[in-house]
Formats: C-alpha cells, structure tokens, sequence
C-alpha cells in the first residue's frame, strides 16, 4: 500500500502544480509601479491641443487612467463597459491615447512631419469617440508612446486606478470587463473614495 | 559496312547525346550556383537597406554595440520569449530606442537595466535577481537536488540493513549442504 502511496501522492502534487501554471496568464505581468507615485508627464489634451495635462492635476481625486488607441481591438470591445462607468459617475476615467498615428501598422508615420501626425491622430480619435461613445473627461495624446513607457505599458488597453495622493494602486491589463469593473476595481475604487 | 556504320553513328550520338545530358546538367548545377550567388549578392546590398528601414540604426558603432548587448539580456513582453534585441514587436522597438537615448544621455548599463525593471518589472530581466521573492527559484532545483539525494542515500541505507546477511544456522547450513551436493537426476 505504502509502496504506492507516495508515488500517487507525488503524482498528485505534480498535476495540482501543473494545474495552476496552466491557468496562470502569463501576460498577468506585476507592474512595479503599483504602490508608487503615477510617473509625472505633461501631454496636450484631445480636445485642446494647446492645452496640457499633467496627473498631478488630478490631485485629490480617484481617478482611472485608461491606455487606448483607435487601432486597438480590444480598446473597442471594452469601450461600452467604459461608457457605462462614465454614466454611472462612479469614478473620473482619464484617457491616455497611445501611439494614435504610429502604433497603427497601415500608416508610415516617419512620412509625417509632427504637424501632421499631430492633426491625424486628433482626427481619428475623436471620430472614434463620437461614433462609439466619449467615456474620459479627457484624453492625453501620447503619440510616440515615451509616456506609454513610463507606465510600463506593453499592450493596448491598460488601467491604472490612482488615488487622491496621486499613488498607482492598481493596474488592469486587458479589456476591462463588467465583471473585473464590479468585481476589482469598484471595490478599490470606493476604498480609496473613504 | 553501311549498316554498321549506321549504327557506330548512332551508338556515337547516343554517347554524345549522354555527355550532352552530363553537360546540360553540369550547367544546371552552375547555373543553380549562379543563382544562389546572385541572391547572396542581392541580399548582401540590398539587405541593409531592409534593415535601416526597420528600424533606424545608431551613427555609431559603439552604442549599437551596447545597446545589443543590453536588450538580449532583456525580454520582450509583448512575446515574452523573445529578447528585447531579437523581437520584430513594435513596443520592442521602442524600447531600443528608449535604450540608445539612455546610452547617448550617458547611463551605464545598470542604470538602462534599473530603468526598465523600474517599469517592467522584474519579469524584463532574463536573469532575475536575487531576492526574497526568487529564492524559490534561484535555489529550488538545489533543494531538489540534495532532497532526492537524501531520499536515496536513505532508502539505499534502508534497504541494507533490511537484507543484512546473518550467519545460517546449523540447520540450515545442513539443508543447503544437502541441496548443494546432490547430483541433479539426469
């Protein structure tokens, strides 16, 4: 009996292990920037280009940092949970546009002049906004994707949920669903609101 | 004599026809290595200038140089098992750029290298450091290693004290003489 025992107990062990590591995503990277301060940067907003936003203008208030681009599918299949937040005024969703002109593979953005890349990602994002809905109470434009860096994005969309002192508490990768929203991020949303 | 010189002709045709297949594919070996030739020879041109449209390469020598070494110590999260040197990735791209800035501005290799895991993590890193959090990792295939050595060096222990050989008794000495010396029935 005991001859058997151990090996089925090894076995045993070894497909629980394997279990897990299977259903790990391995895009699940922990960010380091969880627990630090939200990197500083100033970008022209969408709406007004001459104008600029910096994080710390949202100092003393919770506030989601969405990463999205109009060439991004999966930015499309999270916009309408995104548009329902917004409705619910539940929490400030903040829109960093990434890579509007050159993350889309069909444009040769080194044909355009800074100008011009400038005028064609304003055109395609608001287009964008206005056929699918405007959640953010704005939209930076990070068109080489520096300020992308500085967060650490690797993948289009990505959340950041940042609190009143302007500290990352969280940080979604994917599509946020209903159900990562309800479950994760409200909570956390309303334990920073306290 | 007609008949046969008809037939030397033809046996003489049908050997040069042979050498002419022999020569026809020689030259289509040479032919075969021509091409060949021409393609390295086309690549060897135009090759460059494929990749200086990928991705714009460095003036000089020297930063390229590090800026290779640092990224294939690096991992490309978009596809995590490619290194930051080897990856087509358009994020990949970026951060080597982001990589010859910070050797132009003057960084050394470790500062590049605190700049990403600052924030990628410690994952950018295909050598993780050693930490609390990667003991496991670091020193794992060890423990497993002095563990199964342990359980063998104490199962094989085991295993001699339990057929330890104690002297037959008088008895069975005189059994196993009986069965020893009896000659086998033929």
């Amino acid at each position: 009996m005991n001859r058997f025992l151990w090996p089925l107990i090894g076995f045993a062990v070894l497909v629980v292990l394997l279990a897990v590591g299977l259903n790990l995503n391995p895009r699940d990277v922990p960010s380091p920037l969880i627990g630090k301060p939200a990197p500083a940067f100033t970008l022209p907003k969408l709406d007004t280009p001459s104008q600029t936003f910096s994080p710390k203008d949202m100092l003393g208030k919770v506030w989601l940092l969405n990463v999205w681009s109009t060439w991004c599918v999966s930015c499309r299949q999270e916009h309408p949970v995104l548009v329902e937040i917004a409705r619910s005024r539940t929490v400030t969703l903040v829109g960093l546009n990434y890579k509007e002109v050159r993350g889309d593979g069909g444009i040769d953005a080194d044909k355009l002049n800074a100008d011009a890349e400038m005028k064609l990602a304003i055109e395609r994002a608001n287009s964008w906004l206005n056929k699918h809905g405007d959640p953010y109470s704005l939209t930076a434009l990070d068109l080489d994707g520096r300020v992308g860096i500085d967060y650490g994005v690797y993948g289009v969309p990505e959340t950041y949920i940042i609190d009143k002192a302007g500290i990352i508490r969280m940080k979604h990768t994917g599509p946020i669903s209903p159900d990562v929203f309800s479950g994760k991020i409200l909570p956390l949303v309303a334990e920073l609101n306290k | 004599m007609n008949a046969l010189r008809t037939r030397r002709k033809g046996a003489e045709a049908q050997r040069n026809r042979r050498v002419g297949t022999e020569a026809n594919w020689f030259s289509l070996r040479n032919l075969c290595a021509s091409v060949s030739l021409w393609w390295i020879l086309i690549f060897a041109f135009v090759g460059p200038g494929y990749a200086k449209e990928a991705a714009p390469l460095a003036q000089d020598e020297v930063t390229e140089k590090r800026m290779v070494a640092i990224s294939t110590e690096l991992r490309c999260l978009v596809c995590q098992n490619e290194s930051l040197a080897g990856s087509n990735a358009e994020l990949a791209n970026d951060l080597r750029r982001e990589i010859r800035a910070l050797i132009k501005d003057g960084k050394s290799d470790n500062e590049i290298m605190e700049f990403m895991v600052n924030r990628y993590g410690d994952f950018v890193r295909y050598r993780p450091p050693l930490k609390g959090t990667t003991l496991l990792l670091w020193f794992g295939p060890a423990l497993l290693f002095v563990g199964g050595l342990a359980g063998l060096v104490l199962y094989l222990r085991r295993r001699n004290t339990a057929i330890k050989d104690s002297p037959l008794s008088a008895s069975e000495q005189q059994q196993a003489d009986r069965l020893l010396n009896t000659t086998e029935p033929k």
